[in-house]
């Protein structure tokens, strides 16, 4: 079997919220809390839960924007959470970003041509001043915008096109893995589908691997290979997509894909309303931390905090319910009637 | 409707084509050069032009018919506005109208020394303190207490431990203003190292005193120049206090706050020595903010007009 491109060990990222200087009891968010996970070369792993969930919190500890708590994040065999300087600044050519809001994520008092040429000059890929300005040319092509419209500022673009201005600036750096964190939840239907078509069609072209963090399971049944279930900053579920529309094995993954609005209006379907609010993360429950919501929850959910354990066709789930005997799982039961 | 209906297709069978739009909408022509400038930021062209002709006054007092500002006549004194003492004469007879131009160098001179000085120190404090976490409680804590004192008390006590001049009274000014400088641009790093383009930036490989300079700094420099103008016009006022109550520059240089000062005792008797030197200054401070007003408009790019 071949090494992972991108290999994530018990991430763990705690933010201190109160105590400090004046003493009080220090407490602190578990944003992340124990993730693990694989991306492969070419492959792309869509990232999925609901707001505040710490899917965006596990792309930035992987875009190194912060140090980290705990864990290991590992691209290509080496460790990068505790590199050094240079070696940090070879990671971060290796893996690019492309943030949700197209309109704060470019400097408004840079020209595109700057926008592009940062990376380009910062990782000393251009052999000559020729070579930047054809390079910066070709990333416009490659996302299908005017090389003319280099010259101009962000706010002169609609957001659509801003997306690909970013999509841009990240394979300036001739990346391996993009994190796309919910890279188009910003923009309207008909520029979404444009521009997922373009990641797919540059994914394809360049080899690139994604890590793509989004709420939209209709956009990541579309494009993703894997999907990683995230739920209070931990994996609930990781499976490749198939299966895991088919046959979701955690009740949180089932509730998901109840939630997925249909094309058609009439069609029959049982959908799972979750009750309540999404517990704190300054405070998660014992025991599994989607007992309280969960409608199959028993004692032991209360007490014991499930495994991730794998199941045939590498699908990872941690639930307690597939201990049981499979005629009492009703996870094993048809998702529509 | 018959200019457009001879190029315009026939309508197919049993659709009506609507007739064409008739010319009313005027074509808009975007002015350019220096006319279009001063018709789009008109607060500009009022403040700039008035700031303008006050740097004009300062720099030809000596040719603007005036004579020695100093000069004492005391046979001439307290005289009313007239053909030959435009402005009237104080209590020692010395020409106000002099008087008043020549101390528009000291005002000037002030107001712009104290925005530059506190402008950059401000900025180069606040980048620190917004940027390096660490620094941040120990710089802003110092600036608290900086911030705690009067700035006329400050100004008094530096005045009082060092000699009056103007580079004194441009000095105590100055560190008295640093602070407020330096929370702002602090409060806009703050928010600009959130900014998603900063975070991008960090993982396109810019090192941080590039990101620093590049991203950061850049966006802070719109709202620095805005309160750099009001500075300008704070310290103008503050030295024309500190003048007038005697710690500010030394009596036998004109200023504002000097000729105001030596006016008080008789303003109830004869107002213009009072008024001609508080007007310049009332007008010198209004130009200013005008010109700090036109220019927070125009240094957002996403305002900018006519692209």
């Amino acid at each position: 079997m071949t090494r992972p491109l991108l290999e994530v060990n018990d991430l763990k990222k705690h933010y201190r919220i109160a105590g400090g200087l004046f003493g009080g009891k220090p407490s602190y968010v578990y944003a992340v809390d124990g993730v693990s996970f694989e991306v492969a070369r070419g492959e792309t792993l869509s990232l999925v839960g609901e707001s505040g969930c710490g899917k965006s919190t596990v792309g930035r500890a992987v875009l190194r924007l912060f140090d980290i708590t705990s864990g290991q994040v590992v691209l290509d065999g080496q460790r990068m959470d505790d590199a050094s300087k240079d070696a940090l600044h070879a990671f971060r050519r290796r893996v690019q970003v492309v943030f949700q809001d197209p309109f704060s994520s470019l400097n408004p008092r840079m020209k595109v041509r700057d926008i592009l040429a940062e990376p380009i000059r910062n990782f000393g890929l251009a052999a000559s001043a020729a070579d930047l300005e054809e390079r910066v040319g070709r990333l416009m092509d490659l996302v299908g915008l005017p090389r003319e419209a280099v010259r101009r500022f962000p706010h002169q673009f609609s957001g659509g096109q801003r997306q690909r201005i970013c999509i841009a600036r990240a394979l300036a750096a001739e990346p391996e893995l993009i994190v796309c964190d919910e890279a188009v939840s910003a923009l309207d239907v008909s520029v979404k589908a444009q521009i997922v078509n373009l990641l797919q069609d540059i994914q394809r072209e360049l080899g690139l691997a994604l890590l793509f963090i989004s709420h939209d399971l209709a956009i990541v049944e579309h494009m993703t290979h894997r999907v990683a279930v995230m739920y209070l900053g931990k994996l609930v579920e990781v499976a490749p997509k198939r299966a895991l529309f088919a046959r979701p094995r955690h009740p949180y993954t089932k509730a998901l894909l109840s939630a997925v609005p249909l094309p058609d209006p009439g069609a029959a379907r049982n959908r799972i309303i979750l009750t309540g609010d999404v517990p704190s993360p300054v405070n998660p429950p014992k025991g599994c931390r989607f007992h309280t919501r969960c409608p199959y929850a028993f004692d032991r959910c209360r007490s014991e905090e499930p495994e991730l354990r794998v199941a045939p066709g590498e699908h990872w789930s941690a639930c307690h319910l597939h201990d049981l005997p499979d005629a009492q799982n009703p996870l094993l039961a048809p998702l529509a009637s | 409707m018959s200019l457009a209906s001879d190029h315009r297709p026939a309508a197919p069978e049993g659709l009506a084509i609507a007739p064409a739009l008739p010319d009313i909408l005027k074509a808009i022509k975007p002015r350019t050069g220096v006319t279009g400038f001063l018709r789009r930021h008109p607060t500009i062209a009022v403040g700039g032009g008035l700031l303008l002709l006050l740097i004009l006054v300062a720099g030809l007092a000596p040719y603007l018919g005036t004579v020695d500002p100093s000069a004492l006549s005391p046979a001439r004194r307290t005289r009313p506005p007239s053909a030959l003492y435009w402005f009237g004469t104080d209590m020692l007879g010395r020409d106000i109208y002099s008087r008043v131009l020549y101390g528009t160098r000291v005002s000037l001179l002030v107001g712009f020394a104290v925005a530059i000085l506190a402008s950059i120190g401000g900025l180069a404090i606040g980048l620190v303190a917004g940027y390096v976490r660490w620094a941040d409680s120990i710089i802003m804590r110092m600036m608290d207490s900086l911030m705690s004192i009067p700035p006329i008390l400050l100004a008094v006590s530096l005045m009082a431990i060092t000699r009056g001049s103007v580079g004194n009274v441009i000095l105590a000014i100055t560190i008295a203003e640093i602070p407020r400088v330096s929370r702002l641009v602090r409060g806009v790093v703050l928010s600009l190292r959130e900014q998603p383009y900063v975070d991008g930036a960090v993982a396109a490989g810019t090192r941080t005193p590039m990101i620093i300079l590049r991203h950061i700094l850049p966006n802070t420099l719109a709202p620095m120049t805005v309160q750099a103008t009001y500075i300008c016009g704070s310290a103008m006022i503050v030295e024309a206090i500190l003048s007038f109550i005697g710690a500010g520059v030394p009596p036998n240089v004109p200023s504002w706050g000097n000729i105001m000062a030596e006016g008080r005792a008789l303003w109830q008797v004869k107002p213009f020595i009072v008024f001609f030197p508080a007007a310049f200054l009332s007008v010198t401070v209004l130009a200013v903010n005008l010109l700090g007003d036109g220019l927070r408009d125009m240094l957002d790019p996403r305002q900018a007009k006519g692209h």
